[in-house]
């Protein structure tokens, strides 16, 4: 068989992180009932009319910048014609001929060093609504909620070639603009999704081999079964003599198949012009250097300035810079405990470990700052021990218990006076001495009984690991 | 005793008589509803009429007209509103089927404002379907006739406020223009029409046919009436990206305006049209010059001049109008609001029959060339020409407004043809629009106003044309003419 090589590029839809809707005053809050966060905008109505939300320029001008890219300071929008009912005008505000942002790249790591991916543009565009087939009833309904979300859409060239360096790319958009706060790029929300162009060629070759457009890409894991699978088919095409056709293929990940939703020849004509209704988007040298100033500390900074700031290993600045909210978490709960070391192993022991049994993601991660710190802080006051804060830590993960209240009102604070605790565990010793018998006796079970007993004497305020340890002690 | 008609008045005039106490609100209602019980039957200016509301507003508004909370110059006035212009709790249809069912909840902004000014809508008027149409002859629910001579059009497609201010079925009326549609109607009912400059009235709640191009305007008795309308429709509207904030909208302050020295060109281009057809009438090229000559009269300096590329302004209108009409209604699919077609159909055939039996054939055939302009393969060819001649066509004006304050010209080639005679040749209709869609194209203001009958005594208009913002030029030299004239 001849050697392959795949060739891919990338169309990344980002959500972005504004409270109102790219052209009318409605809330872009996810959940609600259906069409609750709607207007006559939104929805389509006869005589209404967008107005631009600058913020939407505001951040997509941050990605822009932060990728490298050129901007057309004089930018339009246009409009995409094409009838479907979750498009409630029948066209999209998106634009076609004078995008943003253009000629960009990232940088991302291979195991043959550094590479750039390059950035064709990236052009701001509206959400559409959501389709609900209601079974009991036999119709579709439509959710508008989700209609003028603000979203922009990066294209990459086509400068990737395994999967490997498709995630690495994502991992490095997300980070990027996570950490810009323009989007919280959570791929199973939807608000960041990953279309995937991909073609093959023989290895050696320059030309392009016919792509397809895969849709439907839900998680990186997904990304990279796609891919796999794509590439596979096309290689057993070609090598069946047959040819790729041009198309849009839907994979669907439960399957790990992929099967094609429309070819280029039943390709829409969406007949793009410029919106009537919007004026130009005129970018000044000032507003470009605004951003420039206002950009955040990104990803690379952040780990040079750890490195520097705090004694915690590289491993673990890895780590956590590697999720801008795990980072923010970090740095505030040390301003508050000034503790690095240990605030860093609770995120990269226990915190790591429940995100992996729960599914999590650390954008996920609900505790705040102040209760991890006030955990730090009762383990090293030494009034909780550290089987009692793990306990107590997964029920912060849970809920964001306040650590303290818990505690307490549990009883689960180390009995302080050890003396006063041993006095107590002697008398019950005395009072039971079948159960000391039938623990001495080889039942070890029967320490149990005595722990309750304690547990009763003491209101519930010994901690029972300790009293299980001391009884032990004391009859052994 | 049986009172005078209050319909002698003019917008301006009866809200004075209002405010002083010596005409009552709902007597002004009282005479405008026993003409529409009289001709409204024949004349057929109104799609939907409000009666019961209008009185019920009548007397909110007389309290506070009576307490002295309410002195606009258009305080207790009765107006009609284009079907177009969305209006709050009352169907408001574009004398399209798609939307007879449609009833927003919310109003246009210059709906708005001229309620808070203290007018009282009546009612919604008939018009050209979508406001494509010269004649008001593509209304979904039938033709509205010419109050001069009910066997003719009256203009389009603000026919049926035109008619409505001419047959005192109310005081004035707002309109919208895209080629013409506010001028052309006035000049063939006979009274006053005025599109002012592209952004300076809020196109929010103003159903769109070409969004570049739209603008709402009032149809009114006279001069003054247009300019104390204008002035309190015209707005910086932020829901309106394309409105603009003008410090300069105190129109009626320019009435009063001496105009010696005025500097006014006549097109050649305008009289010289006859090679493709549009024919301009001698009857009302004769009207309009003798226009000119008042305004000699009164200290102006006419002159004739050649404007240029006066024949591309239609093939340009109709491109660049056309494909926004067809992205814009496209909203109108049976899913959301409006018409759709009974019984359950697979998506794109609901799509495909609605919209086939909602839309009459004028909308259709236009929004088939509208998707032909802007389709792959033609775009460059027909729709970005367009807009490269559209900036040509603005370039001309402003070499004329370097040289004139303002351009004199017909409204109209004829006065108001027979009904039928248009539609049945639709070519004709369009070149019917040659000297209106310039002005829209450019961007610019420009006001029609009666100058003369002809034979058959049927109105004929002259237009006045300004450089943007310059509506103040324009109504300074309209009134001049309208005292001298009257």
């Amino acid at each position: 068989m001849k050697q392959y090589e795949t060739v891919i590029g990338l169309e990344v839809h980002v959500e972005l992180a504004t409270k109102t809707k790219i052209f009318c005053g409605c809330s872009t809050a996810f959940g609600g009932a259906p069409n609750s966060h709607t207007c006559p905008v939104c929805t389509g109505m006869p005589g209404s009319l967008p107005v631009l939300n600058r913020q939407v320029v505001e951040y997509a001008l941050a990605v822009g910048l932060a990728t490298n890219c050129e901007i057309h300071q004089y930018c339009k929008f246009d409009r995409k014609n094409y009838f479907y009912p979750d498009n409630p005008q029948n066209y999209q505000i998106s634009q076609l001929y004078l995008p943003i942002c253009h000629d960009g790249y990232v940088e991302i790591e291979t195991p043959s060093g550094n590479k750039k991916i390059g950035i064709h543009e990236i052009h701001m565009e509206e959400d559409a609504g959501k389709l609900i087939h209601d079974e009991w009833e036999d119709c579709s309904l439509v959710d508008y909620n989700r209609s003028g979300v603000p979203l922009i859409e990066i294209v990459s060239e086509p400068d990737m070639r395994s999967a490997d360096e498709v995630i690495a790319y994502l991992e490095k958009l997300r980070l990027i603009i996570q950490y810009l706060g323009a989007s919280d790029c959570k791929l199973q929300e939807g608000s960041m999704r990953a279309d995937v162009n991909l073609s093959v060629r023989e290895m050696g070759t320059d030309g392009l081999g016919t792509r397809t457009e895969m849709k439907n890409l839900n998680s990186f894991k997904a990304i990279v079964r796609a891919i796999d699978g794509e590439r596979a088919r096309q290689i057993e095409l070609l090598e069946e003599g047959k040819s790729v056709i041009q198309e849009t293929r839907r994979w669907d990940d439960n399957k790990e198949y992929s099967y094609a939703m429309r070819s280029k020849e039943d390709a829409q004509d969406y007949r793009y012009f410029p919106d009537p209704d919007l004026v130009p988007v005129y970018i000044s040298d000032e507003w470009i250097a605004r951003v420039k100033k206002a950009q955040p500390e990104l990803r690379t900074e952040k780990m040079a300035r750890y490195r520097k700031e705090f004694d915690i290993p590289d491993y673990d600045i890895d780590i956590i810079t590697g999720s801008k909210h795990m980072a923010d978490l970090f740095e505030a709960t040390v301003a508050i405990c000034h503790q690095p070391k240990k605030v860093s192993n609770w995120l990269m022991v226990e915190t790591l470990r429940l995100l992996k049994e729960k599914g999590l993601e650390p954008e996920d991660i609900s505790f705040s700052p102040r209760h991890l710190a006030s955990l730090i802080e009762m383990t090293d006051a030494k009034e909780i021990n550290s089987s009692v804060a793990k306990e107590v830590f997964a029920v912060m993960f849970e809920n964001d218990t306040d650590p303290v209240r818990y505690v307490e009102e549990h009883g689960l604070k180390s009995q302080s006076n050890a003396g006063e605790l041993m006095q107590i565990l002697e008398k019950i010793i005395a009072q039971n001495p079948q159960s000391v018998a039938d623990y001495r006796s080889g039942k070890k079970k029967a320490i149990g009984y005595l722990v309750g007993q304690a547990m009763k004497a003491t209101a519930g305020k010994a901690d029972p690991g300790l009293v299980n340890r001391m009884l032990g002690e004391l009859l052994s | 005793m049986m009172q005078e008609s209050t319909l002698k008045y003019t917008a301006v005039e009866l809200s004075e008589l209002i405010k002083a106490g010596q005409v009552k609100v709902t007597e002004a209602l009282d005479d405008v509803f026993a003409v529409i019980e009289k001709r409204e039957g024949l004349l057929h200016c109104y799609v939907t009429l409000e009666k019961e509301k209008a009185y019920q507003q009548a007397e909110e508004l007389q309290r506070k007209i009576d307490r002295g909370a309410l002195v606009s110059p258009l305080a207790g006035v009765p107006f009609a509103v284009k079907d177009n212009l969305c209006t709050e709790g009352t169907p408001t249809t574009c004398s399209s089927k798609i939307l007879e069912n449609f009833v927003p909840t919310y109003s246009a902004e210059a709906v708005k404002r001229l309620q808070e000014a203290g007018a009282v809508i009546i009612g919604k008027t008939n018009m050209d379907e979508f406001a494509m149409g010269s004649t008001t002859e593509t209304s979904y629910f039938g033709v509205t006739r010419n109050p001069y001579d009910t066997e003719r059009v009256p203009g389009g497609s603000s026919g049926g406020s035109a008619a409505a201010v001419a047959a005192g079925e109310c005081f004035a009326a707002l309109g919208s223009d895209t080629g013409g549609s506010i001028r052309q109607p006035a000049c063939f009912c006979g009274v006053t029409g005025m599109k002012p400059t592209y952004g300076t009235v809020s196109r929010y709640g103003l159903v769109a046919y070409g969004s570049s191009l739209d603008q709402i305007g009032p149809l009114a008795k006279d001069v003054r009436d247009c300019a104390a309308i204008l002035e309190v429709i015209a707005s910086h509207d932020p829901k309106d990206s394309t409105s603009i904030a003008r410090k300069d909208t105190d129109f009626t302050k320019a009435l009063g305006r001496d105009i010696k020295g005025m500097r006014i060109g006549i097109p050649r281009d305008f009289f010289e049209l006859s090679q493709n057809g549009s024919g301009l009438d001698p009857e009302v090229a004769a009207a309009v010059r003798g226009a000119a000559g008042v305004l000699e009269e009164r200290g102006a300096v006419v002159e004739e001049f050649d404007l240029s590329l006066v024949e591309y302004a239609i093939p340009t209108y109709y491109t660049i109008a056309a494909a926004e009409a067809s992205s814009n209604l496209e909203r109108f699919d049976g899913v959301k609001y409006g018409y759709r077609v009974p019984g359950h159909e697979e998506l794109h055939q609901m799509y495909k029959k609605t919209r086939s039996q909602g839309f009459g054939s004028e909308v259709k055939r236009r929004i088939m060339l509208g998707s032909f302009v802007l389709s792959s393969g033609y775009y460059d060819a027909y729709y970005l020409k367009a807009l490269r001649v559209k900036a040509l066509i603005k370039k001309a004006f402003d070499q004329a407004f370097a040289r004139f304050d303002c351009i004199l010209g017909p409204v109209a080639p004829t006065t108001a043809p027979r009904l039928g005679e248009s539609l049945s040749d639709p070519i004709r209709m369009y070149l019917g629009d040659i000297y209106t869609i310039s002005v829209n194209l450019a961007g610019l203001p420009a006001i029609s106003i009666p100058c003369g009958q002809d034979h058959n005594g049927l109105p004929i208009g002259v237009q006045l044309i300004g450089d943007c913002y310059c509506e103040k030029k324009l109504l300074a030299a309209a009134y001049q003419y309208e005292k001298s004239v009257n």
